[in-house]
């Protein structure tokens, strides 16, 4: 089936299995590898994406349920050479091991600071507990969301 | 020192991976694609033991899309492969021996057309019953009656399934003490959960040779497994590391690599295999599980006269690396104690259990959770204050181990045990909080009630690097152009741990030069460049490129203006086995190194519900000297919470052979609601015989924050919990 | 395999009728994991998403109407959060902040799950599920809706397109109990209201949902009632003996948060 997706502010056409995810269609498709296949059963975050604006895991949307609708990926936050400020701040707290959390954390994380612009430290735990990280035991992604609330 | 220092005190750039990875731009092994991709898949045993009795391929090869269904009679070369032993068929022959053995291969133009033909392959088994008990194993019938590991010096030891046996004897193992304590200790099965799953491109060269881009911790050592099995010369196998997701130890073995270039040969086409996370479960090896018996002397003063520990690890199916997790474990099981007899009996068993191999920590996970739990027990019997206690005991260098081997080199472990115990914790949270804040947290389980603190403390240790005569070495090259930069090429897998960036920093202070370019890792242009692992890459990375920039500079100076293109190999100092008999060293070492971490945690428990929430994390560690301090932290805190896991939650569940919770929903890793703020102190005591006096850093705090944590635990509850992951019926009941 | 999307309630209705085999989808929480691991290939997929009537909620004579497609981060955080206090601290709990944005009320009462979240609160307050299809709705009691493990009341022709409540405005609560702070599945899990009665449902700890009651004044012996009333097993996610014991010290504790 032929699946029309607003990503990143462009209209992209991609031939769909019926059964592919929204996050294989992207991955796959659409040749944004951004969003990462870390469980494909909504338990790790790694494929966060906004979907008309709401976070979610693009595991568990069915790529048929994105059709006409405005998806936003990783790939989009930066701003030509220049990192979105959470990006920065996740390099600059040392929040970045293998990375591969990393995506979906930097989207959860800009999600959460578009609606809370100073959140606390347990604001900033519930907010990103559903994105999970073997790395880097959390302790720099926590310095790095409070980083770039504070630059703001 | 003086260059040493500047090493640590250099303005440094942050990791050249961080941004790309930020940005969803860092190419990582499942990212990949060529034109004409087909999509592999792997048929696999849903038997934990059972011979085969035929495979029907002819309804898979007839479904749509598919362009390859591969069985043991396509591998071309040698059938069998193994990290040391090569004891592991490439697809299974005519039995399998764990739940998850891949026995067939199926390559797809969609990933959907590959599963339904994998559907159509008949594969008639017999089902044999399993050997899923390891302390039975030793009496039931023998899963491997050929041994494949006889013959390496170990000791030996006729009963079936024995995967390696070995005895350390130090001075008189009968010696009485005027205190004794005994504890029986148990570990689950842990899963390294790195959270890129196992999956790579192997690309056909049209010349009858591969390239295979993977996500590994040695490209070497699996170039060096996969060629044979091809059927090829290791220079028509080419490596490449893609980009890799985590690792832990979990990749040191093979997944889909053989498969992958198998197809890809096959089919003269790009072939892309990427595991899912219930895969992921069966396609890696995990941490052994343990049962571990103890006794512990001592004199009234608190000095430990005798340790006495039977060590039992389930190796699951086929070896990986058991055999040195076997050793690891006996070897440091003492922790860093200065003890003057010691009796420490080490089995691994064979069974029809998924195959257990090297995660963080190797081995001394398992000693140091029962080793700790021994001391907290011991401080209480002899009413010494348990800080106080393992100061008494504390090695230093110029003690001798349980092994034989008298310390050489750096290893501060009083001065480790009194930064951990001089940190303040953070004192209690008045009520009422957000239940987020309280154990049990977006339960909402409890307001405060049932709410008890407790501050625990522990020790670890281990050795960096290989050990026991499995010398490996590293090698790097160093290429100056004329026009003014510099090129280095390393294999060393960059696995998340900063691996490059200390290459790039060594090479920019050795050159004196900024323009210093990394070329991506393979093993086409350089030699091995060993494991990521061990703690032992920065050490040896830093070494070799350290050595080659220093050749290269030497080589300028005789001919100034020309290109300059060398290579050296760094080694370690030379260790020997340890006596098969005896378990004592053979020569002067059979470790290199030693680092130690000291841990204290507070953790609050609803001893009601069982439910825990651990606070505060205070480490102390032992790194030589930090060559970049936040990537030195970011290993602390990240090694602590992998142990943290382990401690609450982590476990791989065995039923019969089958793995009862392979998915992120029931295998249970911390979120960022479980894991505390960690305060680290850095105890800088270089190591002479490193590079800059630098030590590995990834694992002595993986080894101690599950006794550490657990200890805490026990403080809150009184309970004795010998058994991790602690479960909630293991406190209230 | 074929996805379908109608446009408006009718629509769906007619599509469902016209396709009783089709598994519908909302926020695809439970479906897209079963398609995503290879556990199902229904033949017809019917996506509700673009169905705007299913959407929000509404009041009718003192009752409310909640869509089926009412996500769990809209009754944590929404309006209704004091007039459903149960559901909206159940819906807290609910897998992560992406789960909670996608999953539905709807979706946890097809699914059926003796783990789903949003099953007890909405037990205890009495609520009622409304089954449509092209030959009328009715409306089922929501203890009566699941009838066992992932097992629900539908007729192959019909969806979920509502909960209806009539908020009690008693003194009630949620809590569940799992192995890790955040995103788990219930070990097990107690609604608790105290009202004109004692009201009690736990999750996870019997086939279908039980509802407890007892008069105010027999509070001390609540908690031991409602732990026998329910029927736990063993599984990988704990003991059935944890689970009777967790679900006496839940009542306990939660008796005391809103009787005293």
């Amino acid at each position: 089936m032929r699946v029309t997706v607003r990503v990143n502010g462009e209209t992209r056409q991609a031939d769909c299995w019926e059964g592919e995810s929204l996050l294989f269609a992207l991955r796959e498709k659409l040749g944004l590898p951004g969003s990462k296949n870390a469980c494909e059963q909504g338990e790790c975050g790694s494929c966060s994406v906004l979907l008309d604006g709401v976070l979610v895991c693009s595991c568990l949307v069915l790529a048929a349920q994105a059709d006409g609708h405005e998806v936003a990926t990783v790939e989009g936050l930066a701003d030509g050479g220049e990192l979105h400020p959470v990006q920065q701040a996740f390099v600059d707290a040392g929040a970045v091991q293998c990375g591969f959390c990393t995506p979906g954390l930097v989207v959860a994380a800009v999600d959460l600071l578009r609606r809370n612009a100073s959140p606390s430290d347990d604001e900033i735990r519930e907010a990103l507990s559903g994105n999970l990280c073997r790395c880097t035991g959390y302790v720099k992604i926590v310095d790095a969301v409070r980083l770039a609330a504070e630059r703001a | 020192m003086t260059r040493a220092l500047q090493v640590g005190r250099a303005v440094l750039a942050p990791r050249a991976d961080a941004p790309p990875k930020t940005q969803g731009a860092f190419a990582y092994s499942s990212d990949l694609s060529a034109p004409g991709m087909l999509w592999g898949h792997t048929v696999r045993s849903p038997h934990a033991h059972a011979r085969i009795a035929a495979v029907d391929i002819s309804e898979a090869v007839a479904m749509p899309g598919v362009h390859a269904v591969l069985t043991h009679a396509d591998v071309p070369g040698a059938k069998h492969y193994g990290l040391e032993f090569a004891d592991q068929p490439v697809l299974a022959i005519d039995r399998v021996l764990y739940v998850g053995e891949p026995v067939a291969l199926v390559a797809a133009e969609h990933p959907e057309q590959a599963r339904r033909a994998a559907e159509r392959i008949r594969v008639e088994y017999e089902p044999l019953p399993p050997v899923d008990d390891m302390e039975r194993a030793t009496e039931l019938p023998d899963l491997h009656p050929e041994k494949p590991t006889r013959g390496h010096g170990y000791l030996e030891d006729d009963r079936p399934n024995v995967v390696r046996h070995m005895v350390i004897r130090h001075g008189d193992p009968e010696t009485e003490g005027e205190v004794a304590v005994s504890g029986v200790y148990e570990l689950g099965m842990q899963d390294q959960a790195f959270l890129g799953p196992e999956s790579g491109l192997a690309v056909p060269d049209g010349e009858g040779g591969v390239d295979i881009y993977v996500a590994t911790q040695w490209l070497h050592v699996d170039r060096d497994q996969i060629a044979p099995c091809l059927g090829l010369p290791e220079s028509a196998v080419r490596v490449h590391l893609a980009g890799v997701g985590g690792a832990f130890g979990g990749r040191e073995d093979l997944s889909m690599q053989i498969h992958g270039a198998l197809l890809a040969l096959h089919t003269n086409r790009p072939v892309k295999i990427v595991y899912n996370r219930e895969e992921s479960f069966t396609g890696h090896v995990h941490r052994h599980p343990a049962r571990i018996w103890c006794e512990h002397r001592a004199a009234r003063d608190g000095r430990l006269v005798n340790v006495r520990m039977r060590i039992l690890l389930d190796g699951g199916a086929y070896a990986s690396s058991s055999t040195a997790v076997t050793s690891n474990a006996a070897s440091f099981a003492v922790g860093p104690y200065a003890v003057e007899n010691a009796l420490i009996d080490s089995t691994c068993v064979y069974t029809n259990n998924p195959p257990c191999g090297a995660m963080r920590g190797f081995g001394a996970v398992q000693t140091c959770f029962a080793a700790e739990a021994q001391l907290d027990k011991l401080a209480a019997a002899l009413d010494i204050d348990p800080v106080e206690l393992r100061l008494l005991n504390a090695l230093e260098p110029g003690d001798v181990l349980p092994t034989g081997q008298t310390i050489t080199g750096s290893l501060p472990v009083a001065e480790v045990i009194r930064a951990a115990a001089a940190l303040e914790p953070p004192p209690g949270e008045p009520l009422p909080r957000d239940p987020l804040r309280l154990p049990g947290g977006a339960g909402n389980t409890s307001h405060g009630e049932g709410v008890r603190r407790g501050v625990g403390f522990a020790v670890g240790f281990k050795n960096i690097a290989y050990s026991e005569g499995f010398d490996d070495s590293t090698a790097a090259r160093v290429r100056l152009d004329p026009s003014g930069f510099a090129e280095v090429h390393c294999a060393a897998a960059e696995v998340g741990q900063g691996v490059t960036s200390v290459i790039l920093q060594v090479a920019r202070l050795e050159l004196g030069l900024d323009d210093v370019r990394l070329a991506p890792s393979q093993t086409a242009n350089v030699g091995s460049a060993g494991s990521a692992s061990a703690s032992r890459l920065t050490w040896m990375a830093a070494g070799a490129v350290r050595d080659a920039c220093r050749a290269a500079l030497a080589e300028q100076a005789l001919r100034p203006g020309e290109e300059i293109d060398v290579e050296r190999v760094y080694r370690h100092p030379r260790t020997t086995p340890l006596d098969p008999q005896t378990g004592q060293i053979t020569g002067e070492r059979a470790h290199v190194a030693f680092a130690v971490c000291a841990m204290k945690v507070v953790a609050e428990v609803d001893v009601d519900l069982g439910l825990t929430r651990v606070v505060w994390i205070g480490a102390a560690q032992d790194v030589g000297h930090a060559l970049n301090r936040q990537h030195v932290e970011g290993q602390i805190e990240g090694g602590t919470a992998q142990g943290l896991g382990l401690a609450l939650m982590e476990e791989i569940q065995c039923r019969g052979g089958l793995i009862a919770n392979a998915s992120f929903t029931d295998y249970l890793i911390p979120t960022m609601l479980d894991m505390p703020p960690v305060e680290s102190v850095l105890i800088e005591d270089p190591e002479p015989d490193a590079p800059y006096g630098l030590k590995g850093v990834g694992e002595p705090p993986t080894v101690v924050s599950t006794a550490a944590v657990v200890s805490a635990l026990r403080a809150a509850t009184g309970r004795e919990l010998v058994r991790v992951p602690v479960r909630p019926d293991d406190i209230v009941f | 395999m074929d996805v379908l999307t109608p446009r408006t309630l009718d629509d769906a209705l007619a599509l469902k009728a016209e396709h009783r085999d089709a598994w519908p989808i909302q926020g695809g929480t439970d479906v897209l994991v079963a398609l995503n691991f290879d556990r199902a290939r229904p033949a017809v997929m019917l996506n509700l998403n673009e169905v705007a009537e299913l959407r929000g909620y509404e009041r009718a004579d003192g009752e409310l109407r909640l869509g089926a497609g009412l996500t769990y981060t809209e009754l944590e955080h929404g309006p209704l959060r004091d007039e459903l206090r149960a559901l909206s601290e159940a819906a807290r709990t609910v897998g992560s902040p992406q789960i909670r944005n996608r999953g539905t009320i709807g979706g946890n009462l097809g699914t059926a799950s003796p783990a789903g979240d949003a099953i007890p609160p909405l037990v205890v307050e009495g609520a009622e599920v409304e089954c449509a299809s092209v030959r009328g709705t009715r409306r089922v009691p929501v203890a009566e809706f699941v009838t066992g493990v992932k097992r629900n009341a539908l007729e192959p022709d019909e969806l979920v397109t509502a909960v209806w409540v009539r908020p009690s405005n008693a003194a009630q609560t949620f809590m569940k109990v799992g192995p890790r702070n955040a995103m788990v599945i219930a070990v097990c899990s107690l609604a608790l209201s105290a009202g004109d009665a004692l009201r009690a449902c736990f999750g996870s700890a019997s086939p279908r949902p039980v509802l407890v009651t007892a008069p105010l004044d027999e509070a001390a012996t609540f908690a031991e009632r409602v732990a026998e009333a329910a029927a736990p097993i063993d599984d990988v996610r704990g003991s059935a003996g944890y689970r009777r014991h967790a679900l006496r010290v839940l009542a306990e504790r939660a008796l005391k948060r809103v009787v005293l």
